[in-house]
Order: C-alpha cells, then sequence, then structure tokens
C-alpha cells in the first residue's frame, strides 16, 4: 500500500485532485481511499489531503500519518506547514517550484524528487495559478500508481479539456531525480 | 450487473436512498449532510428520482413533513446531523411512537458547545432511547447497502418501527471509495412497495391517530413497542442474508466479529473507526497477542446476548467509544456493554476508551496502545479509569 499526503490551499482543488487519483486507480482495477482533512474552510488557508492507493482492500479511513509520498501545490506552504513530517525512509517529494533541486535543502528522507513549475504551467494553459491537475500529470509520471489516461477521464469530466491538456503538460514537464 | 462507481458517503447515502424509491423526501441540510440534500435534489431536478422534494425551512419541518407523509402511506426518507437531530427531537419521538417506517440517515457529527463542525457519535447515540432502530456503517458499501435494507427492516409487519442509518461525518461522509451500486429492478424486486395497515390518515377509511390515551393502553402501547424492537434483530439477519442472496454481500447481523476465536482480549468499536481497529489487531496478532474485533453495527436495539456471547471467554475487553456519557465518567457504548455482559457469567477487567471527538483522528497507533491497556487490565484484574485518546507529543493520554 502506498500512503500519499497532498499540500494545497484551499481553492487550489487538492482533494478533487485526490478524488480524481483514487478514481483512476480503483478504474484500473486497484483499491484507493481519499480522506480530506477536516479544517476551517475558506480560500488560501493550508489544505491536506489523504491518499492510500493499494492491490489489496483497504480497511483504514483515518488521516495519514507517515507517506510514503508527498505532494506540494503550492511552495509558499512550505513556510506554513512541515510538509516532510511522518515522511517514511525512502520517500518522494512532488513539488511545483522555480527553484533547482540542489538549492532546495532536502531532509534525508526524501530519496526521490520531482519537480516542476507547475504555476507556470498552469498559468500557460488555463490562465489561472492553479497547479492541481499539472502536478496529477507529473505524480502519475513519477510514481507510475496510476494510468494518466484514467486520470485523464476523470480530469476532463471535472474541469474541462483545458485542464485535461494541463494534465499532460505536467506529465511531460516533471524532472525525476534520486537522490 | 452492479455497476462499479468511486463515491464518498454522502453519495452512497443518496444513492441508495435513491433507489429505495421513496415517494416523499424531506430534508433541512447542515454539515457535514448538506451533500445528500444536494444530490437527492438535483435527481429530483434530473427526473431521476419520482419522490417529492419537499424544501423545508427546519429539521423540526423536515421530520414533520414525513411524519404527515409516512401517515399517509408514503415511503418516506431524510437525512441529518448534530444540532438538526436535536431541532427534530419532538417529531422524532412522535415518529417512533406512532411506529411509523421513516428511514433517516444521520450523519454523525459532534454536538455543540463550543463550535464544531467535524465528526464524533454524541448527536445519534444521545437519541437511542427515543425508540428508533439504530445501525452504523463502517464503510461507504455498508452505507449505501444499509439504506436500502433499512426500509425492508423498518416496513416489515413484524417491527413496523423508524429506523437510524448512521455513519461518521467527514471520515465517511467525505471519503471516497469503491462502490457497487445495485441494478434499480433488483433493488425494486428486493423492497417490494409500502403497504401500511397499522396506520394511516385515508377519508375513505377514517382511523382516529394519536387520540388523547390512558395509561393502561399506553403501557400496552409501549410493551408492544419494545417487542417489535428486540424483533429488528431477528428481522436485521433475515434481511442481511436476502440481501447477500441478491447482491453478494453479507454483513452479518447486529454484530460482526473479528479474529474473535479464541481471543483473550477484545476491542469493541462502532463504525468508521473498525476499519483502523482491524489492522491495529492484525498487527498486535503478529506480536503473538490473541485479541479480536468486535464491531456493533445495531444500537437499537442493543443486541445484547450476541455481544455477551462474543464476549464469553475474554479476559477483559476495551470499548471505544465516539461520545461520552455525561454523568457516568466514560463513553455511552461503554455502559451497555458493561449492562450487557451482566446477564453472563463472564465478569472481567475493561477499559473504557472515549477518543473521536470534534473530528479527532484515532490512529492504528492509539488503538494498538489500548489494546496493551486492555492486556494490562487482564493481568492485573482490575478495570482501567476512561483512556482519553488525545494526541500529545504522539502518546496517549
Amino acid at each position: 500500500m502506498k500512503e500519499i499526503r497532498i499540500h494545497g490551499r484551499g481553492g487550489m482543488g487538492a482533494v478533487k485532485a485526490a478524488e480524481a487519483l483514487v478514481y483512476a486507480a480503483i478504474m484500473d482495477g486497484k483499491y484507493g481511499n481519499s480522506i480530506p482533512f477536516f479544517g476551517f474552510e475558506r480560500q488560501g488557508a493550508p489544505v491536506t489531503a489523504f491518499i492510500r492507493i493499494s492491490d489489496k482492500a483497504i480497511r483504514p479511513k483515518n488521516r495519514v500519518y507517515q507517506p510514503d509520498i508527498v505532494m506540494v501545490l503550492d511552495p509558499t506552504i512550505m513556510n506554513a506547514v512541515d510538509v516532510f513530517e511522518g515522511l517514511k525512509e525512502c520517500g518522494m517529494l512532488l513539488l511545483n517550484t522555480t527553484h533547482s533541486i540542489d538549492t532546495l535543502n532536502l531532509p534525508e528522507t526524501v530519496k526521490t524528487v520531482a519537480i516542476l513549475d507547475a504555476t507556470t504551467i498552469a498559468m500557460e494553459t488555463i490562465g489561472k495559478a492553479i497547479t492541481n491537475t499539472v502536478m496529477l500529470g507529473a505524480f502519475c509520471k513519477a510514481t507510475e500508481l496510476v494510468c494518466i489516461d484514467t486520470v485523464a477521464e476523470k480530469v476532463e469530466a471535472l474541469w474541462g479539456a483545458k485542464n485535461k491538456e494541463a494534465l499532460y503538460k505536467g506529465y511531460e514537464a516533471v524532472q525525476v531525480v534520486h537522490c | 450487473m452492479q455497476r462499479i462507481d468511486v463515491l464518498n458517503g454522502n453519495q452512497a447515502a443518496a444513492i441508495g436512498a435513491a433507489l429505495a424509491k421513496p415517494g416523499v423526501i424531506a430534508a433541512y441540510p447542515i454539515t457535514p449532510q448538506t451533500p445528500v440534500v444536494e444530490y437527492l435534489t438535483e435527481y429530483a431536478i434530473n427526473g431521476k428520482i419520482d419522490a417529492a422534494m419537499s424544501e423545508v425551512e427546519s429539521e423540526l419541518s423536515a421530520m414533520s413533513v414525513v411524519t404527515g407523509a409516512s401517515l399517509a402511506g408514503s415511503r418516506t426518507f431524510t437525512a441529518t446531523a448534530s444540532q438538526g437531530l436535536a431541532l427534530m427531537y419532538e417529531p422524532y419521538f412522535r415518529a417512533s411512537t406512532l411506529r411509523l417506517p421513516i428511514v433517516m440517515a444521520i450523519v454523525n457529527r459532534e454536538m455543540i458547545s463550543p463550535q464544531s463542525v467535524w465528526g464524533g457519535q454524541q448527536d445519534s447515540m444521545s437519541v437511542r432511547d427515543a425508540g428508533w432502530l439504530q445501525i452504523y456503517a463502517e464503510d461507504n458499501q455498508e452505507i449505501l447497502d444499509l439504506i436500502i435494507q433499512a426500509f425492508k427492516i423498518a416496513e416489515d409487519k413484524r417491527v413496523l418501527l423508524p429506523i437510524n442509518i448512521c455513519y461518521d461525518g467527514f471520515y465517511l461522509s467525505h471519503m471516497t471509495e469503491k462502490v457497487f451500486i445495485p441494478e434499480q429492478k433488483e433493488v425494486d424486486t428486493f423492497l417490494g412497495t409500502y403497504v401500511p395497515e397499522h396506520i394511516k390518515l385515508d377519508p375513505e377509511q377514517p382511523m382516529a391517530v394519536d387520540p388523547l390515551t390512558n395509561g393502561a393502553l399506553l403501557m400496552e402501547y409501549r410493551y408492544k413497542h419494545l417487542k417489535a424492537q428486540q424483533e429488528a434483530l431477528k428481522v436485521l439477519e433475515e434481511v442481511d442474508q436476502e440481501y447477500e442472496k441478491l447482491f453478494g454481500r453479507s454483513y452479518g447481523g447486529a454484530i460482526e466479529t473479528y479474529r474473535m476465536d479464541n481471543a483473550e482480549y477484545a476491542l469493541i468499536t462502532v463504525g468508521s473507526v473498525s476499519g483502523a481497529a482491524k489492522d491495529a489487531i492484525d498487527a498486535k496478532r503478529v506480536e503473538g497477542i490473541c485479541v479480536g474485533l468486535v464491531r456493533i453495527r445495531m444500537i437499537r436495539p442493543f443486541p445484547r446476548k450476541q455481544v455477551c456471547q462474543a464476549l464469553e471467554k475474554v479476559k477483559a475487553f476495551g470499548v471505544v467509544d465516539k461520545n461520552v456519557s455525561f454523568g457516568w465518567d466514560s463513553g455511552i457504548v461503554y455502559q451497555e456493554v458493561k449492562a450487557a455482559m451482566y446477564e453472563g457469567d463472564n465478569h472481567v477487567p475493561s477499559v473504557p476508551i472515549v477518543g473521536g471527538l470534534g473530528g479527532e483522528d484515532i490512529s492504528i497507533q492509539m488503538l494498538k496502545d489500548t489494546i496493551d491497556m486492555i492486556q494490562d487490565a487482564a493481568k492485573k484484574q482490575q478495570s482501567h479509569d476512561t483512556v482519553w485518546l488525545m494526541v500529545n507529543e504522539g502518546e496517549v493520554r
């Protein structure tokens, strides 16, 4: 089982992105669940969503404490939240950033880093700094946990063709580095 | 063929209700139940369901509308949570004592104060003695299946009582996972139509409903009501078996036992925390500790024989309550389990556990730690003071 934590801000679609991933996992024949962290709902506030994906049925419905993968939709969230909390040894970080990997100062638990400038791609493709679909594309490439075409189906149904395009752009743009 | 979809708990409840084809739905939105009302309204607008959706201005009205509709012979559905349930209390009690088979989902939420919109089972547990049946779901599939089954149980001639299907706010209501959706015609076959004979407002055949009643007759009403509740234990099992034949899923009955064969210790849970508890049990079994789980599905009527039997050989048990029993310094279900145990011969030490209030999480680690406490209670031959599952520097207090 892989446990995933998504960090975003209210209005960025972190919860919906988590649902799209679980949808793809299930339609691909796996098991999955996603749970939003139930905080104070307001735009711009830090938002967390938890995902579990497995080949076997998943029983726990509670929060993820030791994620295998952490996905950060908005880099500024790292000033407010410890996104590495509980990250497993050999963990993966998927980060929306304009910085290069050597300037990131990552903890030792991070063994794989996947980065891209998702904000710029989102601005160019959908005209808004909403990075969830771009980051979903990056997730598909970096983790190989879900099939991008199944995610694309859900993304198009939820947010239309431009977001589907953003998804594939994220898939192409992501740089995966093993530390 | 059943269709696979990926649903949150509120969608599962709304689809279950839609498949049962209620004639009248009345509900007032309240977090975390609101999406149930939104989904059902959408189905009604799109012509997916035939039900008369009644827009009401409060939960008091919602319960009053379904009471009237049920009295007129309609199959009815409503849903609420927390303060909404509190506002329903007057017609809520009357619906059960009028023996109306109304189905109501309760999306469990904490009671205020202080202000909270998050989970906890204080709301439905606090009205357990108002004469309704109450069943609690563990996952989204069970929510959908139970809502459908609820109509069959409530409308059974041996029961004729309203029923609550309860599920944890946010942890299930806003959690998405795989759910199988039965076909409409199969649900039609399973449920049939509701034809009331015991009570009905019908101008063609006038009947005095709810007249002023003397004590002797009222005693008889209560006697029959309590007996009908006991019948529901049997009816639940029958309905579960019939459902399994048609749809391939069975939940057992009033309780579910997990790894209880030869178990020396037992953890008892209600609702969505049971999944994490099963993982905790597995982890402890690997360590060589013979622990099992009893998940209580039906809180009303309380399955006292089943609980007593499941625990007849354990050396100690613990009960996880997502509510408090004010005045008992513990949770409600703990008191109920202890009362049931008194009817048997196994009077062993026990551990009352309170957690998950106001949306707090109950982690697998917390549950593993409580299993250690249950083992310790057996060793010391002494019951524990109430354990409060609070995150404090990662430790259980």
